[in-house]
């Protein structure tokens, strides 16, 4: 039992250990991928533009929710005006990185590891280490850094979103004062809970981003492989994007 | 083996014999663990990575499937080489490409994209690419598997052609003994993993040896084997059956 344990542990590392190795190799040459900045943003194009209207309605209905349900608890304290605050650093703090990352895994993270599988499978990432084009500088960089500036903006639009969704049932709903809502917002949400929602966001999208490339590039060259490395990448996001918000959340407190 | 310069030489043997990974090894795709290979009087073995990137520049390969960028247009896949490598001019770009692709008679689907082509038009869209930057080198690794006969003959007389005229060296590998005889100036014979047989196909047609005369009269009957290692027939047959 403890040899297996013992095992599994290892091979977990040994697996850590790639991903930051390559994780390495991507930031080594991502200077040189910056020049191609027309690449760069077709990738922010796919990764975040094209998950657009999935993170926008489930920013409207998670604010909407945490609206409700913060409604019906501070009312139990009569503070109902607190809602705004509430619902802002929920969802800047925890819930628009955190969902915003989930979702990128199951959207953009499964299509770039997918494209990339399909890639290796089909010969076309041979092909190009063939005609002496770096595979990794020419198409997974610029995935990867599309994922990495498209986590962040789509954070902050889900958050955007959320207040609003949180707004229309609280004030449109709920009867709670409009002024008190935005002001007890504006007075309490300071820079440091933004700046933690930044940082999650931040780097959920080099998580994210790097297991899908990893898992992509890296996935055995048959259709079950392909499959095996898209579910991969969702699971192994899912557990990481929660691993790190503990603690990251624990070092701003 | 000793490939020489300006001929098309056919590697050929059964299938799993290891041309494929010959092939990838050439190339440097896969890295030999023992023994020396010298391209263009190049140890392989001893190249950086840049060295190597610099060399696969004079190589030309065009894979069994073709390989094509499948989010590309044709254009743009004969194109990609020469936008990744070079500075030249949009028009100059056009040109070239153009050019190839009229060499292999696909000017006219230039638009097209590679989930329109069939299997030969695949390929020789590939083997377009494949050309494009000049190479010295070029190699082939089972052009004519799943052709039709016409695409067949097209490749063929295209491996002949563009050898001569560009004067390349050519590297075929293929199990087809016929369509490879007609091509090839010379030819080594696989098995296993080793050379068993090398000269022209005329030579290899005269030897006598059973493994080639087994493997260029296309016999199940013969030094290697058509049935995969197994246990008695009909002693399996017979058996329980609750494995």
């Amino acid at each position: 039992m403890l040899k297996e344990l013992w095992a599994s542990l290892s091979e977990s590392l040994v697996a850590l250990g790639a991903v930051v190795r390559f994780l390495l190799r991507l930031l080594a040459s991502s200077p040189r991928a910056l020049l191609r900045i027309d690449l760069i943003a077709q990738q922010v194009y796919n990764s975040g533009a094209l998950s657009l209207v999935i993170i926008m309605l489930s920013g409207l209905f998670v604010g909407m929710v945490l609206g409700l349900q913060g409604f019906e608890l501070l009312q139990r304290f009569g503070s109902e005006e607190a809602l705004g605050t509430a619902a802002a650093i929920g969802l800047v703090k925890e819930l628009g990185p955190v969902v915003t990352a989930l979702l990128f895994a199951g959207r953009a993270g499964t299509a770039l590891a997918s494209e990339l599988g399909l890639m290796r499978a089909t010969d076309q990432i041979s092909a190009m280490e063939m005609m002496a084009i770096d595979p990794i500088q020419r198409i997974v960089v610029p995935r990867f850094l599309g994922g990495v500036i498209a986590m962040p903006l789509l954070a902050a639009i889900f958050s955007m979103i959320g207040i609003y969704g949180a707004q229309l049932v609280g004030v449109q709903f709920m009867g709670v004062d409009s002024g008190s809502f935005w002001s007890q917002m504006r007075a309490s949400v300071g820079i440091v809970d933004i700046t933690e929602g930044i940082v999650k966001s931040c780097v959920f999208g080099i998580a994210c981003s790097v297991i899908a490339v990893y898992q992509g590039y890296h996935a055995t060259p048959t259709a079950e492989g392909v499959g095996r490395a898209t579910t991969s990448t969702v699971v192994t996001s899912a557990v990481v994007v929660l691993f790190l918000d503990y603690l990251i959340t624990a070092a701003f407190l | 083996m000793d490939i020489p310069r300006g001929r098309v030489t056919a590697v050929m043997g059964p299938s799993g014999t290891g041309k494929t990974t010959l092939l990838r090894l050439i190339t440097r795709q896969v890295e030999a663990n023992s023994g020396s290979i010298k391209v263009a009087g190049r140890e392989l073995r001893s190249l950086t990575r840049a060295g190597l990137y610099t060399l696969r520049r004079r190589m030309g390969m065009l894979f069994q499937n073709g390989a094509l960028l499948t989010d590309f247009s044709v254009f743009e896949n004969v194109a990609f080489p020469l936008r990744e490598h070079t500075d030249l001019t949009e028009r100059l770009i056009r040109q070239l490409v153009l050019t190839k692709l009229q060499a292999v008679g696909l000017r006219g689907a230039a638009e097209l994209m590679p989930a329109e082509l069939s299997g030969g038009m695949n390929r020789r869209v590939a083997l377009a690419r494949a050309i494009v930057m000049d190479p010295e080198i070029l190699i082939y690794d089972e052009p004519f598997v799943g052709l039709d006969p016409i695409s067949m003959g097209v490749i063929l007389r295209l491996i002949r052609r563009l050898n001569d005229v560009l004067g390349l060296t050519s590297i075929v590998v293929s199990h087809d003994v016929k369509e490879i005889s007609a091509v090839a100036d010379q030819v080594f014979l696989l098995s296993q993993g080793k050379v068993v047989a090398q000269g022209t196909p005329q030579e290899l047609h005269s030897n006598h040896s059973q493994i080639v005369a087994q493997f260029m009269g296309g016999l199940a009957e013969g030094p290697v084997p058509f049935h995969f290692p197994a246990a008695d027939y009909f002693g399996e047959l017979l058996a329980r059956g609750d494995t």
